[in-house]
């Protein structure tokens, strides 16, 4: 069963870097979703584990994850999780998710953004844009300043 | 008596409301009675002073006295430096922190 | 030393362009103090009770002339003349306008130095050991490890809002003098016996710090091949990231969660997290070590002089003291004591600050250190260079002779600069170091580590000095708990509270009483450490409350 109110809408996400269109499924809770066979969009809360999902990777076309508050870092981990478990579809960062957290959220495999209050354009794209290289890597797959040295 | 303070935006300077504005002498703080949230709020978002709160004070013979050492010490400025403290020529302006 | 190549020259202009950006946007309204303060933070920039504070990180404690310079100018031209070494092995300026903030951060960068993660819920400055590179007891330099980490912790997309603030510290010696095993993790660089002959390798301590509940680390894994060493650190943090507590700002250190799991436990997890990372390339190529230890190479050395001409006392004296052995017999490090008699500990001019680069480059190979102690060392300094050196420092009030003495003690900026502290600390340790002088009592006392701290936060790592004070909040009064028996050295221990506090007055004379009581009773070359260890707390109970 869904839950009408929980989950953003395709309307609500402000920047999406996916070509197909956004999935419009009501979410469930990470419970939920591992009761229920059919589910396809799911919302992680900061305390969950994102390896409950891993079974059910296939399934799903949406995983939200919630930032009740930005400084609550545990999505971060979350979002990497469930790309380095091979998760390919849309990987949503929904509510207190402010212009300067944007990077490393793309950084950490964040592919859509919902933030609850809706951030300047301009400001957003300089965020995206932040870092030409990077130290580490991660999930978004980028080459990093170390091998690139040594190339 | 209740006074308001904080720290100016831009510079970062200890700041006392004086009623109409801000200053940087405790002495001319002024008694906000029940109204210093609501000063704190229209002067926080007028982006004029950063992170400021009421405290308690003191109006004795030499001036506003804040009722924290905490607050006396911002007031004045550092005990060991008092050279750099905002009455550098007065010796006894410590001796008000303590 | 290491210098930036275009990548890392990239990453520190791009934090400029970015803080700059941030500023601007505080300035005129767009983010609030609320979401401001982090992304300051994370530039070291507080805000403390007279002004905004920036905190310049030093990584691993090594700077060049050039830098020690600039720090320098910066002092005279942004802040009010002076700046403060830290027990971070960093530097702050106590006087900066958020206005000024983007462009101290834009000179720093000319200098290949910035702020970046000197504070907030993200991994501090890599410190290590300020004797690195120079030392005769230690295995390897520590610093190409601390700087492989450094890279690796700048910007961690997913390390950037942990739990809390996170340090560590790197050593390659059986001597520890970082405190190694009082940060989050602490990292030994080790080396044991494999096939073909010794393998280098990395020992995990994880879970110490100092604060409200001090804790020594424990020893979560003996070996952790240099290939690997990132990511394991890597596994440290992520299980620390998603289970260390967020509900308690008290709580939320990683000591903690080690404490509340057991160190079992967390072992466990790091383990499990671990195997699954060696699969997802975390790790940076193996040529990236490579290309980072040829900058720590040793300068070259040159031999000289054995022995100095010790024919004034105040040189020979100065000479003893602070002087450390160098692995070149030719040469020694010497330290610069902050500490001269009533002054501020850690504070120095910029005038000083830059007298201290020019004595480095013409006498240190370019290179100084800042140590956890407030203090600043000078490397590489040739045994027959020592008297010019000491001269010069002399007059310029850099020569006390006093470290690892009662008066070079390490005090936090307390109740006179910071926002957290509850009592003052720097008015103590002056008054301590002109009492001790002038009575001559340092001398007979030897090694005695003093520190102290004005709240509980513990940034005078009162918990780990011989004699710790710690400064707390009576019902608006100052007020000072004494305790004895700690130790950041290699043999850690966290000192034991004496009793009720006392105030200013008392517990400088506590002071005196403690340390009388271990000149009646210690025993041929104890230390004031050694004859608490050996008597206990009770002789220095009974000589101050009875």
């Amino acid at each position: 069963m869904t839950n009408p109110d929980l989950g953003t809408s395709p309307d609500e996400v402000q920047f999406r870097f996916r070509d197909d269109e956004p999935a419009d499924h009501g979410t469930v809770t990470v419970d939920a979703c591992c009761d229920q066979t059919n589910a396809t969009a799911v919302r992680i809360e900061p305390g969950d584990d994102a390896r409950t999902l891993l079974p059910f990777l296939d399934r799903l076309a949406l995983i939200e994850v919630n930032f009740p508050a930005y400084g609550d870092g545990r999505g971060y981990s979350s979002a990497r999780i469930l790309r380095e478990a091979g998760y390919a579809g849309e990987l949503r960062a929904v509510g207190d998710v402010l212009i300067d957290q944007l990077s490393h959220m793309r950084r950490c495999g964040f592919d859509a953004f919902a933030p609850d209050q809706r951030l300047d354009e301009d400001d957003a794209a300089r965020a995206f844009a932040t870092w030409d290289n990077v130290y580490q890597r991660t999930v978004d797959g980028r080459k990093t300043i170390q091998e690139t040295r040594h190339e | 008596m209740k006074i308001l303070t904080g720290n100016d935006l831009k510079s970062g300077a200890v700041i006392w409301w004086d009623g109409e504005n801000w200053s940087l002498h405790v002495d001319a703080a002024a008694d906000v009675g029940i109204h210093g949230e609501e000063i704190l709020a229209r002067e926080e978002a007028l982006r004029r002073v950063n992170v400021p709160y009421i405290i308690d004070g003191e109006a004795t013979a030499d001036g506003v006295r804040p009722a924290h050492i905490k607050d006396r010490v911002r007031a004045l400025g550092p005990t060991v430096r008092p050279d750099l403290t905002i009455k550098p020529l007065n010796a006894q302006a410590l001796d008000w922190i303590i | 030393m290491y210098s930036y190549d275009q990548y890392d020259q990239q990453m520190v202009d791009a934090r400029v362009a970015e803080f700059r950006d941030q500023a601007h946007r505080r300035l005129e309204g767009k983010l609030t103090e609320d979401q401001f303060k982090p992304l300051r933070l994370m530039n070291g920039l507080y805000l403390q009770l007279h002004a905004y504070m920036l905190r310049v990180a030093i990584p691993y404690g090594t700077l060049n002339s050039r830098q020690m310079t600039a720090l320098g100018d910066i002092a005279d031209k942004y802040d009010r003349g002076y700046g403060h070494f830290t027990t971070r092995q960093n530097l702050q300026y106590n006087w900066i306008k958020l206005e000024d903030a983007a462009d101290i951060l834009a000179d720093l960068a000319k200098v290949e130095m910035h702020a970046i993660q000197t504070s907030g819920n993200c991994i501090r400055n890599i410190s290590s050991d300020h004797f690195a590179g120079a030392a005769a007891d230690e295995l390897v330099d520590p610093r190409p490890y601390a700087e492989l980490l450094r890279q690796w912790s700048s910007f961690h997309p997913e390390f950037t809002y942990l739990p809390r603030k996170f340090k560590i510290a790197v050593i390659a010696a059986e001597k520890d003098r970082a405190a190694m095993r009082l940060h989050d993790i602490g990292i030994q660089i080790i080396e044991k016996d494999g096939e073909q002959g010794g393998e280098i390798g990395a020992r995990f301590y994880v879970g110490g710090g100092m604060g409200r509940t001090p804790m020594i680390a424990p020893m979560i894994r003996d070996f952790v091949p240099l290939d690997q060493l990132i990511t394991y650190s890597e596994a440290c943090l992520r299980v620390y990231n998603r289970y260390g507590r967020r509900d308690n700002k008290y709580k939320a250190r990683i000591k903690i969660l080690v404490h509340e799991l057991g160190a079992e436990e967390y072992t466990r997890q790091v383990e499990q997290e671990f195997a699954h990372m060696l699969d997802q390339g975390v790790e940076p190529p193996r040529e990236e070590l490579e290309r980072i230890k040829p900058f720590f190479d040793d300068p070259a050395f040159e031999d000289g002089a054995k022995h100095v001409d010790r024919s004034d006392p105040d040189f020979a004296l100065w000479v003893d003291r602070n002087t450390h052995r160098h692995k070149h017999d030719s040469y020694v490090s010497a330290v610069i004591s902050l500490k001269p008699v009533g002054g501020i500990p850690g504070d120095a001019t910029g005038e000083q600050i830059r007298i201290m680069a020019r004595l480095a480059k013409q006498y240190s190979f370019d290179e100084l250190r800042i140590m956890h102690t407030q203090n600043v060392v000078l490397p590489h300094v040739k045994i027959e260079d020592l008297h010019a050196l000491w001269t010069a420092l002399d007059a310029a009030d850099l020569g006390a002779p006093n470290m690892d003495s009662i008066e070079d003690m390490i005090a936090c900026p307390g109740l006179d600069y910071c926002a957290l502290a509850n009592a003052r600390s720097i008015p103590l340790a002056q008054r301590i170091s002109e009492k001790f002088d002038a009575s001559g009592k340092t001398e007979k006392l030897g090694e005695l580590k003093l520190k102290i701290s004005g709240c509980i936060n513990a940034c005078g790592h009162h918990h780990a000095g011989h004699i710790g004070i710690l400064g707390v909040d009576r019902k608006g009064v100052e007020n000072y708990q004494l305790s004895l028996g700690g130790s950041e050295a290699e043999d850690t221990s966290l000192a034991k509270i004496t009793g009720p506090g006392f105030t200013e007055d008392g517990v400088i004379e506590a002071v005196e009483k403690v340390t009388d009581v271990y000149l009646d009773a210690r025993e041929d070359g104890e230390r004031f450490l050694d004859t608490y260890r050996r008597i206990g707390m009770a002789p220095f109970k009974e000589a101050l409350y009875d």
